[in-house]
């Protein structure tokens, strides 16, 4: 297929970024410096065998030599070694000091995995949000139609540039991997475990990644987008979505009604469900199943409430969200299967029903 | 029942078995050691069925020629049918077939559990291969199956592979017990142990390693299945289990894993390398050093498959010494390999070509294995594409190069007709170019930030992938012409002779070809084994 790049998409590169952060920066240098070395001694020990091949074939030299040993030519070719590698543990051994050090961090953002989205969580702040894989790449698209296919997302993750800000990293569920290259770093997701890791951006921009660790079907559609902003943006955005938070708590005290579950429902819907249920709703066969035409949705809806609130008992891909979700979100998003697509039950679910099913 | 009712002696007496019966209950080291690489050889293309498919789904961005959960049983399934029923099943196999007759004894020590240790196989391939007919689909964890990716998230068909691995297990222990034994006990009696053909000392040490490293892959294995069924939080963080123990568990297996697959190879080299120069392996005892020195680094180096994982700063230090200090002994043995051809006088038939390219591939996988253990930079190189393709290199034109290499050298001895040089060389030059151009790209890709194991991926990463598959094919179908030419040299040719090759040496060489039945029922005489020994050159 002749791929017309009509959507932008990132450059093609042939080694590890250089990088945005000091962490990068020495991680590159000690990339360059190894791959001098190694190139260096595989180019020695190819010309010493090529030599060999050309020059000691049997055409040129009828009769082999007959030495098959030297003491002092083991010695050598064992301490040499030793010498070199020293020579890459010490900066090698400095560097990894220096990266497993910590600061003092003005930010602190705790980040789980989970199958198949980050959730990220501003500690202090009051800010947290779902990231999840962008809409246009979902599905049987042509990806070059698709702006950064697979390695955009529908919120990324808002860090200051300059500022030392602390990573935690977690699993809700099974192993993933946080890596954006141009951080200089990957880092297991465990559950379980909380690894952090400091860091500090050199200049505002927008740097991809993804997992990095086999974690199930959707491996291969969990992006990282990291968004750096100055610090004055930073605060402002930070202003901004505590405003919007408290914009939602106002909202809370409206009156319940099915717009307002419906618009509540098809948020969640989209940054959550849609990872497996599908935007459409129906599903992917023999892995998850359709919400379009399920019984579960139109079927009791005490079924409905039990398993989105405390998840499967049967297929652990389906979490228990009532842990992270509010019982509006819960009720909204429960409104919003039973009345979408094919499903027209007319059902509106209330907070309080979310509340009794807890 | 006699003696001889249970183990046809050279005398003929007792029953001799054919058609079927001959290969089910055979005691014969050769007849099991001709089971072993066919099975291999059956196996290797089946992984490599899976491995095509991985290839044509990846051939560029946006494929829906599998689901993704597809995918990953793709992925899952064609390492473990690659480790554990190609490449150590032919190893085993090309022990079988010649530790006796390297060393002058008359059969394995133990042939019956010889017969037993083969016919496990087969099962424990039916139980792995089952999960692709069961509802959930095959195993998708991985080869690692990690946990808790296999244990509460993992399909049924897990529980067959669990099974699968402890036949395997089984058998590879069994294996090795068997070569020790043989090694220790049925040598000839003049033959000293330094005096011992490299491919046998490999083979002996390899054999203590596997004797370690399997009862732990049982356990983990075993700990797994408790952890699905049994209630058990071995892995499981939420009832006070720990994921990051598999790992710990799964690597101090795994990692000496990886030696005994390419120690056996190194044993190979280290026969065809003098061959083909007509010249005495430079710094023998050095070069049996070397084996040991590395197959007991070994042991302690596991957790540079787990960088990642955000060990103790100091763990995270010995384990980069430790990884760095085994490039010493690997590069003795890539030195001391280029000074036996130093001044020989060399000719490159098929054996030959093949052991070249494996010195040369082999050590770019070893030098890529160093840029590995650089901690720093291994944050960025971990769980990428990098790691797929050093992992290749050492294994692909590693190991695997090294089998095919032993199979060309002693073919002509097991079938008594030369293989067919022509089909060879063209084995081996589309082998070589189709494996770099498969393989070598996988660097690039890793470089840039693919990681492995996905089922798609972002279109800068779609070159090297397009490069990758179309290698991929070639390498594939240029493996046929392996089977041709073994086809051919079994069902005829040219007479080999006693010694095909006019520079080998080994007690092997001084048999017919190919070998009656029966072979060394009397020990070589001490002339013979000085002949053919090292110090033959002198």
């Amino acid at each position: 297929m002749a791929r017309t790049a009509i959507a932008p998409e990132e450059a093609l590169q042939f080694n590890i970024p250089y990088g945005v952060t000091a962490d990068s920066h020495l991680a590159w240098n000690m990339h360059m410096l190894v791959l001098a070395i190694v190139t260096a001694i595989g180019a020695g020990v190819f010309a010493v065998i090529l030599w060999s091949l050309v020059r000691h074939r049997r055409s040129r030299k009828p009769e082999a030599a007959r030495f098959s040993g030297s003491f002092w030519v083991e010695i050598v070719w064992t301490v040499a070694p030793v010498l070199i590698l020293i020579g890459i543990a010490i900066p090698a051994t400095r560097v990894l000091l220096i990266e497993n050090a910590h600061t003092n961090p003005k930010v602190t953002v705790e980040i789980r995995g989970s199958q198949w989205k980050w959730h990220y969580s501003y500690v202090g702040l009051g800010i947290n949000f779902f990231s999840n894989l962008a809409a246009d790449s979902r599905g049987d698209v042509n990806p070059s139609t698709v702006a950064f296919y697979l390695r955009d997302v529908d919120h990324p993750l808002i860090l200051p540039a300059r500022e030392d800000v602390q990573l935690l990293i977690t699993s809700d569920d099974v192993i993933h991997s946080w890596w954006v290259p141009e951080l200089g770093f990957k880092r297991d997701v465990i559950p379980g475990y909380i690894n952090r890791v400091d860091i500090n951006i050199d200049q505002p921009g927008v740097y991809r990644g993804q997992c990095a660790s086999l974690c199930g079907a959707g491996h291969a559609f969990m992006p990282i987008v990291v968004r750096a902003l100055a610090p004055d943006q930073f605060q402002a955005w930070v202003k901004d979505q505590q405003a919007t938070a408290v914009a939602q708590k106002n909202k809370a005290a409206a009156p319940w009604t099915k717009d307002l579950a419906m618009a509540a429902g098809a948020e969640v819907y989209g940054s959550i469900c849609a990872a497996c249920h599908q935007p459409d709703g129906k599903g992917v066969p023999g892995a998850f199943p359709a919400l379009d035409g399920s019984p579960v949705v139109n079927g009791p809806l005490a079924a409905h409430l039990k398993i989105v609130v405390h998840g499967s008992t049967r297929n652990p891909a389906m979490a228990a969200w009532g842990k992270q979700l509010d019982n509006r979100q819960i009720a909204g998003v429960i409104t919003y299967e039973r009345n979408s697509w094919g499903n027209h039950t007319g059902t509106l679910v209330t907070p309080e029903q979310v509340e009794t099913a807890r | 029942m006699t003696t001889d009712a249970l183990h046809p002696s050279a005398s003929g007496a007792g029953p001799v078995w054919r058609g079927w019966r001959r290969w089910l209950f055979t005691t014969s080291h050769k007849d099991i050691g001709t089971l072993y690489l066919t099975f291999s050889l059956i196996m290797f293309f089946a992984g490599g069925i899976l491995a095509e498919l991985i290839r044509a789904q990846l051939i560029q961005p946006g494929m829906r020629l599998v689901e993704p959960n597809t995918f990953n049983s793709l992925v899952s399934e064609h390492g473990l049918t690659m480790i554990f029923l190609a490449i150590m099943p032919a190893l085993v196999g090309l022990a079988n077939w010649q530790i006796p007759l390297m060393i002058g004894a008359p059969d394995m020590a133990l042939p019956r559990v010889n017969n037993w240790s083969f016919w496990l196989l087969p099962f424990a391939a039916i139980l792995l291969w089952s999960g692709f007919l069961m509802a959930g689909g095959a195993p998708d964890a991985g080869w690692t199956f990690y946990a808790p990716l296999s244990t509460k998230y993992g399909p049924p068909s897990i529980d067959f592979m669990i099974f699968a691995i402890h036949l395997m297990g089984i058998s590879s222990v069994m294996g090795a017990l068997n070569i020790i034994v043989t090694i220790i006990n049925l040598r000839a009696p003049s033959m000293r142990m330094m005096d011992m053909p490299l491919f046998v000392w490999s083979w002996l040490i390899t054999a203590f390693l596997l004797l370690l490293a399997m009862p732990i892959l049982a356990g983990v294995v075993t700990m797994v299945l408790a952890d699905r069924h049994f209630g058990t939080s071995f892995f499981n963080a939420a009832g006070g289990g720990d994921p990051v123990l598999f790992q710990h568990l799964f690597w101090f297996f795994g990692h000496p894993e990886v030696y005994i697959m390419i120690l056996p190879v190194f044993g190979v080299i280290s026969e065809i390398l003098p061959t083909f120069s007509r010249k005495p392996l430079f710094g023998r005892v050095s070069m049996i050093y070397a084996i040991a020195a590395i197959a007991l680094l070994s042991v302690i180096v596991w957790a540079h498959h787990m960088f990642a994982v955000g060990l103790p700063v100091t763990a995270q230090l010995f384990f980069m010494y430790s990884t760095m200090l085994i490039s010493v002994p690997t590069g003795v043995k890539v030195f001391n390999w280029t000074a036996t051809m130093w001044r020989g006088s060399l000719t490159f038939e098929t054996p030959m070509l093949f052991a070249l390219g494996f010195l040369f591939l082999f050590t770019i996988g070893g030098l890529s294995g160093l840029m590995l253990a650089d901690v720093p930079a291994d944050y960025q190189y971990t769980r990428s594409y990098f790691v797929v393709a050093h992992l290749h290199y050492v294994l692909v034109t590693g190991s695997l190069f090294g089998i095919i290499a032993a199979v060309y050298y002693w073919l002509p001895k097991w079938t008594g007709h030369r293989i067919d040089e022509r089909i060879g060389r063209w084995h081996f030059w589309l082998s070589l170019v189709s494996s770099n151009l498969l393989f070598f790209p996988m660097h690039f890709a890793g470089l840039s930030g693919m990681p492995r194991r996905v089922a798609d991926y972002a279109p800068q990463f779609a070159p090297f992938n397009l490069a990758s598959s179309i290698g991929a094919f070639i390498f594939g179908a240029s493996q046929l012409l392996f089977v041709w030419a073994v086809i051919k040299a079994i069902r005829g040719g040219e007479p080999a002779g006693d010694r095909p090759w006019e520079g080998a040496r080994g007690l092997e060489w001084t048999l017919p070809s190919p070998p009656p039945a029966h072979t060394f029922a009397t020990p070589p005489s001490p002339e013979v084994v000085r002949a053919e020994g090292p110090h033959g050159y002198d």
